[in-house]
């Protein structure tokens, strides 16, 4: 289908951006980013904004930067990119993990980091990514910038916490140091499909056991979730687990859940499909 | 309406272009290169793939409007001066169609491919394939021609 008509601006600086945004306050404008989610929604008039601002040529708002204790993602940089960065592939591993997870090669080309966050879509991988590693996002607001905890960004289906006015400039992922183990493990119907449950684990090793391990859940909510139940009972299970104890921590992952119903499932076989994906996301995370 | 100034297929064009026009629209419509289909309209088959300087994009999903100073290479630039791309050439030699609608994307997706992993394994192909559905020939012939054509193309530069 053809998406309905709307007005075009491509500002080249984030500031341009802002103001163009402020002016736009009451009309209903929406960001561009990639366009990978946006464009369907728009295809389909699922989305009829009257202007897109498409942030596609600031150069400020693409790439990767080492800095300190942390790596900062900017928001534009594509999925591709991040994939292919040595810094994240180094610092940051599962977040090349899971974007390298996200749809198909074409889509990675211009799909973006922040738009999948902003997008925050609950079957995404990388929103789950985000909590696993309790990133902060970096967001340009009226009164300047600000930064949020992912824990507090995701409020709800396709809905953050970014205001009107705002701006996502990019995301700084902690770096975790040495002994942790990441994976990413998704579940989906055909190979370029949503996830019907995802699982992003961190898991710390030290001396052939497990001292802390972080577990987010793709798609068993109207926003990603921690896993808490399961993270409380990892610490001291045996790395090379022969008894049975990581399948009891993992057992755990879908409690306090509200998985949604779907075409492709009922709440209960997520139910199903979180315990035994955590099973196998935080082993091969601890391997 | 925006103007717009494309590349494809080595020609420039410059163009009134409403925002809505998607790049495949573009494309046929405005430029007359049918080669490059429409299948889903949804982003999920990969007929409609082209690559965006250089790197394979699906132009279902791709704004007119945001290709504007880009070079767009679709399946009628590749042949040149009547001689088959080496991609090409392994698709025909190793029957990797049947009804050829997902063609012009498996190809253009399979050059992309070439380009990050000159020389895939069978599995790494039909990974660096997903995003590319064919309804006939169940793969096997794609995969092997795109064996052929990579190891054609390293040997061709």
């Amino acid at each position: 289908m053809i998406p309905a008509s709307f007005e075009y601006v491509r500002p080249s600086t984030v500031e341009e951006a802002a103001q163009i945004l402020r002016n736009a306050a009451g009309d209903d404008v929406k960001l561009l980013a990639g366009g990978q989610s946006l464009l369907p929604l728009l295809r389909l008039r699922l989305a009829y904004p009257a202007a897109l601002i498409d942030l596609g040529r600031i150069d400020e708002l693409r790439g990767v930067r080492d800095e300190a204790d942390h790596v900062f993602i900017a928001a534009m940089t594509t999925h591709d990119e991040v994939v292919k960065s040595a810094v994240v592939q180094e610092q940051c591993p599962l977040v090349a993990l899971a974007t390298a997870q996200v749809a198909d090669p074409a889509v990675r080309h211009r799909g973006t980091f922040g738009g999948s966050m902003a997008h925050a879509d609950p079957a995404g991988d990388l929103p789950a990514v985000a909590l696993a590693l309790d990133m902060e996002f970096t967001i340009l607001s009226a009164e300047g910038t600000r930064t949020l905890p992912a824990s507090e960004f995701f409020v709800d289906y396709l809905e953050t916490a970014l205001g009107p006015g705002e701006i996502l400039l990019g995301a700084k992922v902690p770096k975790l140091g040495a002994g942790w183990g990441f994976h990413y493990e998704k579940f989906h119907r055909t190979a370029q499909a949503w996830a019907i449950v995802g699982v992003a684990a961190a898991v710390k090793r030290e001396n052939g056991t497990i001292s802390e391990g972080r577990v987010a859940l793709t798609n068993m909510g109207s926003t990603p979730v921690r896993a808490f139940s399961v993270e409380r009972r990892l610490p001291g299970v045996p790395v090379a687990d022969g008894n049975g104890e990581l399948r009891e921590a993992a057992s755990t992952a879908a409690n306090d859940t509200e998985p949604p119903t779907d075409l492709h499932a009922r709440p209960d076989y997520r139910r199903h499909l979180a315990v035994v994906l955590t099973e196998r996301a935080v082993r091969k995370a601890a391997a | 309406m925006s103007r717009i100034t494309v590349t494809v297929d080595g020609t420039k064009y410059e163009e009134e272009v409403e925002p809505r026009l998607l790049l495949v629209h573009f494309l046929r419509d405005r430029l007359g290169r049918t080669g490059t289909p429409i299948g889903c309209d949804t982003s999920n088959c990969g007929a409609c793939t082209v690559l965006m300087d250089g790197r394979s994009v699906k132009s279902c999903s791709v704004l007119a409007v945001q290709a504007d100073g880009s070079d767009i290479l679709t399946i009628e630039g590749l042949a040149e001066h009547g001689t088959l791309h080496p991609m090409q050439r392994a698709f025909h030699e190793e029957h990797a169609l049947q009804c050829g609608y997902c063609t012009p994307g498996m190809i253009l997706a399979s050059i992309d491919l070439i380009q990050d992993n000159p020389d895939p394994s069978e599995d790494e192909i039909r990974s660096g394939l997903e995003g590319n559905l064919c309804r006939c020939t169940g793969y096997s012939n794609i995969v092997r021609a795109v064996r052929k054509g990579a190891q054609e193309m390293g040997a061709t530069p």
